[in-house]
This record gives C-alpha cells, structure tokens and sequence, in this order.
C-alpha cells in the first residue's frame, strides 16, 4: 500500500513564520556567516588555482566557479537548515511538537520546515549572485531567471535534508549525510570543474544527482545563456522535491504519530 | 451510561499497545460539558497516551474518539482548533520571550496578531507573569514556564482545556493561583480533563474522577462520593479520610517501573 500523500494547509505558513521571525532577531550575522564560507572558497580558489588554469568555455576559471558556488551554497544553507537547525527544533526543544498541540497538523510543519530552508538557501545563494554580479562575472539579465531554479534547488535540498532528519537520532548521523553525500555531490556535479573531466562512468552516475541539474541550469544563465535541457533538469529537481518530501513526512508520521 | 451524544469528549473502547504492550486496554469514558474530570493513576498507568490519543497526536489500534463532535484521528486538527492543551513536558520557545511565545502559538490558530495582542495582558495575568511579558524563556523558572504553558493554552479561548499535570513544579502559592483561574474559567462554562498526581488538588478542582491502572478503569466517581464508598470510617483516627487513601487503596502501595 503506498503511504497516504502528505495533506497541507496554510497553517504551514505559520511555522515559516515562526522561523522567519526567529531568523530576523540575527539576519545580519546569519547572513553575513552564510556568505563568508563560499566567499573562501570562490576567492581563495577562484584567484589562486584560476591563474594556473585555462579558461573554460571561454570563460575566466573564477566566473566558472562562481556560477557553481551559488549551486553549491544554495545547497549546503538548505541543508544545514533543515538538518542541524531542524533537529533542534524537531528534537531538542519539541517545538513540532508544541506546534502539533495547535491546529497544525505535521505534514504542515513539514512543508513549512521545507519552505522556510528553501527561502533561507535562496537568499544565501542570491547574496553570492548579486556579489558575483558585482564583480563582473554574471553576463546579464538573463541570469535573474537563475533565482527561481535557486529556489527550485532550495526546496529540493531541504526535502532531502527532512528525510535524515525524520529518521535521526541525534546530531552525529547528519556528519555521515555530509560526508557520503554532499561532499561527494559537490565533486562530481561540475561545481569545481567541469563534469567532463570525470571518467565516463562516473559522468553518468553524476546526471542523477540534483546538483547536477542545478549547475545545468544556473551556471548557462549566469553566464547568459540558455540551458541546454532546461526541461530535464526543473522536471528531475521537481519530481526529487516532491518525491522526498512525501518520504520525509511518512517517515515523521512514524517517528511522531505512534 | 449512554453517553451524550453532544458530550465535549466521547472515548469508546480505546485502545493502544507499544511494542506489543498495552498503554491503554480498552478505556471508554465522556465528559460532561462545563465539568472538570480528573483522570488519576500511578505512573505509567496511560494517561498521557489517552490524552494523545484524544487530541489526534497518537493513532489508537482501536476504539472511537469524539472530541468536539468532531471524530478523532480524521479530524483532529479541527477539534484541536477548540481545545488548549497543556502536554505533559513543557515545550516553550526557547527562542522567544514570554509574549512573543503567546503571540507565535496564536498565530499557530490562525488567529490576527491584532486578537492575540489584545489578550496578551489578561493571559499574562492568568499565569502570574504580568511584570516577565519581555522575559526570555531561559531567564524564566521551572515553574514559571509551567504557568506560561496555561497561559498559552488559552491563547485561543478554547472551550475544553486537556492538561497533562498543569501544576506539577509549582509553589503552593502558584497553585492557588492557578486553581482559582481554572475555577473562573469553569464558571464561564468551559469543561476541563486534567491529569494529576496531587490529590488534593484532584479533590479541590474536579467534579468527577477516573482512575485507571495499566491501561483500565479501576474506579469512577465523585471525589466525596468516592471517599465515602472506599472509607465509611477513617483509616486514620486522628484525621478524616481523603483521597489519597482511596488512591492507594484502589492502586496498591508498591511502586510503578
Ligand atoms: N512512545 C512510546 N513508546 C513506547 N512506549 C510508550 C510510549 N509512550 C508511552 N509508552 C508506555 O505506555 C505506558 C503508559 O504511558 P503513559 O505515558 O501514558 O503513562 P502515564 O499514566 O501518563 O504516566 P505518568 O504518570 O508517569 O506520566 C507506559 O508503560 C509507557 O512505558
Ligand atoms: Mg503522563
């Protein structure tokens, strides 16, 4: 029998809500520590490892990862959200569960959860747009069509990032998370280098990854271009969205509903 | 008894097993509107999971649940639009002050920020919190948070209140001033289950007790009307009997693991 699909309201809009007015007591530091790390990176990388390195497509290493690292950054913030700040909610201070007490049912704390990581990663990956932007490695215009596939990318990794919560025990499970799946997800996507210099079959596991759509879709836009298979990569970041996010609440419900 | 069919809360044959253990082993109880029902027993007798079980939060293996007229599970959500409850652990926001607490779990009911605003001050005073409304949680005491817990239970103005042992960890004044508000709020009309493991104020507060044990009902009554049944003469020729006698009688005197 397949799992009854999650049932939402807009009560979810309530636990969003919530988390946003938490979030804003700190926005600046939050923000400021969302851009930092990925800033590291793209200028410790992107400037040192860049002038030892051909232009790719055309392009200055630094603007090819740059475009990665709003993928990458996109990812990470969502999932650091729905993981570590998630299971603190869920587990250590029982907020679902007082939530549960009103009106509101799990699956929408659920999509409230989800939505607010996703909203939080768009805005940690539209900082390092707009930064990107300004410093002259975003060709134009075309590149705000980047800010809804940052959303898409957003939503899919905090499904994913609900689905470990759901099921974790404590805070330690998530490293195993990080280090068998994200990490290796930023390597294998063409966030650092193109995913043509990987061997051919590793390049086939890469395009059943989300990142992957991701990169497909944002870096050709950043660099004012149409993606190649637009369609392919919204329809695999869509069905990985929704799929997910029906596992993560099945997985809730047993964790909570029994 | 046939129970009313407009009763606040109709529990049927309820009943509900961990791993393969019974919690509850077939409870059937209703609530009369604008009455307080105490549902007593020792630890781990299934109170708390009855009460969950109630408010649509835990999945009965059987039984029926009307809470509101509403049916429970199916419509939980709904009858809990009606209800405030206080858990049994507390579950404040740590991330908020006291206010900020009751204006977020309003928000929870779908409630306009201008409403709850507008009952902040009477729920702070409900709890004895008036001078803490900036306080955040951490700087709050155990038995502060615990009175914030009612007042937040309030924030809707339910018509049933389900509490998990409401005054657990508070001074006897603080309990004096709680009971007096749930008193009040009983006079409005409203209808009130609680769980407690204070006796006196099991005998204060509620009209009509029920006391179970691994999971059934042992015994039901008013507390004189119980009392009186269980201890015609006191046990005690120094003092008269109460309910606590009844309790231990009726529950054993060994200890719950
Ligand atoms: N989530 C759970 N998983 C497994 N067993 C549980 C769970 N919740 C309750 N139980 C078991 O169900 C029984 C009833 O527990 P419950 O919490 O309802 O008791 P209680 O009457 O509220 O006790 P107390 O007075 O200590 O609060 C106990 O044996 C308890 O161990
Ligand atoms: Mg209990």
């Amino acid at each position: 029998m397949i799992p009854a699909f999650p049932v939402l309201s807009l009560r979810a809009l309530a636990v969003w809500r919530r988390n946003f007015l938490v979030w804003r007591k700190l926005a600046l530091p939050a923000l400021l520590g969302n851009l930092a790390d990925p800033m590291i990176y793209l200028f410790g990388l992107g400037y040192g490892l860049g002038a030892l390195l051909p232009e790719i497509g055309g392009a200055p290493y630094i603007a090819f990862l740059a475009a990665g690292t709003v993928c990458a950054s996109t990812m990470n913030t969502a999932s650091f959200e729905t993981l570590y700040s998630g299971f603190s909610r869920m587990h250590v201070q029982r907020t679902w569960e007082a939530i549960m007490n009103a009106p509101v049912s799990l699956d929408d704390v659920l999509a409230g959860e989800c939505l607010w990581a996703a909203a939080k990663a768009s805005l940690s990956g539209a900082a390092i747009l707009a930064v990107i932007w300004a410093l002259g490695y975003v060709a134009g215009p075309l590149a705000l069509w980047a800010l809804p596939a940052i959303f898409l990318t957003g939503l899919c990794f905090a499904a994913l990032g609900l689905i470990i919560t759901a099921i974790s025990p404590s805070y330690d499970f998530f490293m195993y998370y990080f280090t068998l799946f994200i990490t290796p997800m930023i390597l294998l996507c063409g966030v650092f280098f193109p995913v043509d210099q990987l061997p051919a079959a590793v390049q086939s596991i890469a395009t059943w990854l989300p990142l992957w759509h991701s990169v497909e879709l944002i870096r050709p836009l950043v660099f004012g271009e149409l993606p190649a298979n637009p369609l392919l990569n919204i329809g695999a970041l869509a069905a990985i969205t929704v799929i997910s996010f029906w596992i993560a609440v099945v997985l809730a419900r047993r964790r909570f509903l029994k | 008894m046939e129970a009313d069919p407009n009763a606040p809360l109709i529990v049927e044959q309820l009943v509900k097993t961990y791993e393969g253990k019974p919690a509850v082993a077939g409870l059937s109880f209703a609530l009369r509107r604008g009455e307080c029902l105490g549902l007593l027993g020792p630890n781990g007798a299934g109170k708390t999971t009855t009460l969950r079980c109630c408010l649509g939060l835990a999945r009965p293996d059987s039984g029926t649940i009307r809470l509101l007229g509403e049916p429970v599970p199916e419509r939980g959500r709904e009858a809990r639009a009606r209800t405030g409850v206080v858990p049994q652990f507390d579950n404040l926001d740590p991330d908020f002050t006291a206010a900020e607490n009751l204006l977020v779990y309003g928000r929870y009911f779908g409630l306009p920020a201008a409403t709850i605003h507008a009952r902040i001050p009477a729920l702070l005073d409900f709890a004895g919190l008036s001078s803490r409304e900036k306080s955040s949680i951490r700087a709050l005491s155990g038995g502060m948070k615990r009175r914030l817990m009612l007042a937040r239970a309030l924030v809707n103005d339910p018509e049933l209140l389900v509490l998990d042992e409401p005054t657990t960890g508070l001074d006897p004044q603080a309990r004096r001033l709680i009971w007096d508000g749930l008193r009040k709020l009983l006079a409005e009309g409203k209808t009130i289950l609680l769980t407690t493991h204070y006796m006196d104020e099991a005998e204060h507060l509620c009209d009509r007790l029920v006391i179970v044990d691994s999971g059934r009902i042992i015994e039901e009554g008013s507390p004189r009307a119980l009392i009186d049944a269980h201890f015609p003469v006191s046990p005690s020729a120094l003092r008269p009997a109460n309910l606590e006698d009844v309790f231990l009688k009726l529950t054993g005197h060994e200890l719950r693991d």
